[in-house]
């Protein structure tokens, strides 16, 4: 696995150029950071921030048995998509384990874009091409293509600038082309930090261009480029859960709380039937957030959690809540202990620090 | 990257200030930038006895936990209490009020076999 941190985006040169510290993450050279995670955090929640998502895996499929196949192999239903919107899903194996989770947009009446976890990528084209069915046209297109997210309260204000014109921005979850400075930019109205943005996909080739266009001209309000330290945060104070931490294949999306985004009523697919089950009987544990109830050190993966003295789990994600200033996290608990206000131990280097679990989310706007 | 002349260094990136018979510690300014934006210290116990490289205290930042050593054997005289309400002190001035504490030498002489500032600054490249 020595070439296994070796791939970078077509936007590596120009993290470094902005002082980026880069780290190994799911198979990529990514930014962790440019200057703080604490300054891009808050850059974030007051400004806008711009992350380098082109690590994700951007795959298409196209045809006329497109729908009806991808129905089959993910939770959410797809005929509730109409052209040019997007939904949130999950790719499970037949234990109803979370394969990846995602975000599938139907780009045309016959044509799909998924937007796929950067460590998955490759168990996720292995298990769609396995189930693939004849007829549809499907690829990782992650070699050509770029993406970037852009968030923040003024990402409008953002657009109108690099627009220099008032541009209608697509609605919550839909996504929609535009043509900036002959560049054809996919902008799609999602997220994953709990502030207003987009994401937005364009050919790798002119990834340079748009990444210092949207710096420049973003200046004036207060830009900032952002790393995977501060896509963290702000992501679990939302409490939207990490692939690799807090979904895995030993996990199902009931049991994370994202019952939501499964649609059970669909006539069959992949973890259906599973599912149904835990659905009528109740998931047996929960995944909850949880917020330290004093200053103290951060809560971190893995950590021991103890209710009444006794050791009901561990931590799957954790760290300081930039905007709280406050130790938060998440972990399964059993059904049984999984209420809010519910008093929880987080154990750390063998001392116990009181936790509460809480409501999500745990930032919430003021 | 500042490596003051008149201090002594670890491989483990503390720093270490001869005041008579004791040491003053800390992290340098090449671990804070590397650790970044400090969220938490872990001071260690005063009267606390502690060997050379034995782990002595833990700095936090958003991302990780790292492991502090006493840079030399002795016992813990005065711990940097500030730390506890400002723990970005060790980011903005590692080597003034980010101190972490004080050690009692076992034996002065044992910081000769630490790094000066030349070979710290070698090391860090």
């Amino acid at each position: 696995m020595s070439d296994a941190a070796s791939k970078t985006t077509p936007l590596y040169e120009e993290h470094q150029r902005c002082g980026a510290k880069i780290i190994p993450f799911g198979g990529w050279l990514m930014p962790v950071q440019y200057t703080s995670i604490s300054d891009e955090h808050q850059a974030v929640r007051k400004n806008v921030g711009m992350f380098d998502i082109s690590h994700m895996g951007q795959l298409t499929a196209s045809g006329p048995a497109t729908a009806a196949w991808l129905n089959r192999m993910l939770t959410n239903n797809i005929d509730k998509l109409e052209p040019g919107t997007g939904q949130y899903t999950f790719l499970l194996n037949e234990r109803g384990g979370i394969i990846d989770d995602l975000i599938v947009y139907r780009t045309g009446p016959e044509d799909f874009l998924l937007v796929v976890n950067a460590s998955r990528t490759e168990e996720d084209l292995a298990w769609l091409r396995k189930h693939l069915e004849s007829g549809i046209q499907f690829q990782n297109r992650n070699a050509e293509y770029a993406g970037l997210a852009i968030q923040g309260p003024k990402v409008v204000d953002l657009f109108r600038t690099l627009f220099r014109r008032e541009i209608e921005l697509p609605a919550r979850n839909q996504i929609r082309d535009y043509d900036f400075l002959g560049i054809n930019l996919t902008i799609a109205r999602t997220g994953y930090t709990g502030e207003d943005g987009v994401e937005v996909f364009f050919a790798a080739s002119d990834a340079a261009t748009v990444w210092n266009e949207i710096l420049a001209r973003g200046q004036s309000l207060g830009i900032r480029p952002c790393g995977l330290g501060a896509r963290d945060t702000l992501r679990l104070e939302m409490c939207y859960p990490l692939n690799g931490n807090d979904l895995t294949p030993e996990h199902n999306p009931i049991e994370a709380g994202l019952a939501f985004f499964v649609d059970l009523n669909k006539p069959d697919f992949v973890g259906r039937e599973v599912l149904t089950e835990i659905k009528e009987k109740g998931a047996a544990r929960k995944l909850v957030p949880f917020k330290m109830k004093a200053k103290g050190p951060p809560p971190r993966p893995h950590y021991s959690v103890w209710r009444d003295g006794e050791q009901i789990s561990e931590v799957t994600s954790g760290t300081l809540s930039p905007s709280l200033n406050q130790g938060i996290g998440l972990a399964y608990v059993p059904a049984a202990h999984a209420k809010i206000g519910n008093d929880l131990e987080i154990e750390i280097r063998g001392q116990k620090f009181p936790a509460v679990i809480e409501k999500k989310p745990l930032y919430k706007k003021s | 990257m500042n490596v003051p002349n008149d201090l002594f260094y670890t491989e483990s990136h503390e720093w270490v200030r001869v005041e008579g018979e004791n040491a003053r510690i800390g992290i340098t300014d090449h671990a804070q930038a590397e650790l970044t934006d400090v969220v938490y210290v872990e001071l260690p116990a005063v009267g606390a006895q502690v060997e050379a490289r034995g782990q002595i205290a833990v700095v936090e930042s958003v991302k990780a936990a790292s492991d502090i050593y006493a840079p030399v054997k002795g016992e813990v005289l005065e711990v940097n209490e500030a730390l506890s309400s400002n723990p970005a002190l060790v980011n903005t001035d590692p080597f003034g009020e980010g101190w972490i504490f004080v050690l009692k030498l076992s034996s002065p002489e044992d910081v000769q076999q630490l790094k000066d500032a030349a070979a710290y600054r070698q090391a860090i490249g």
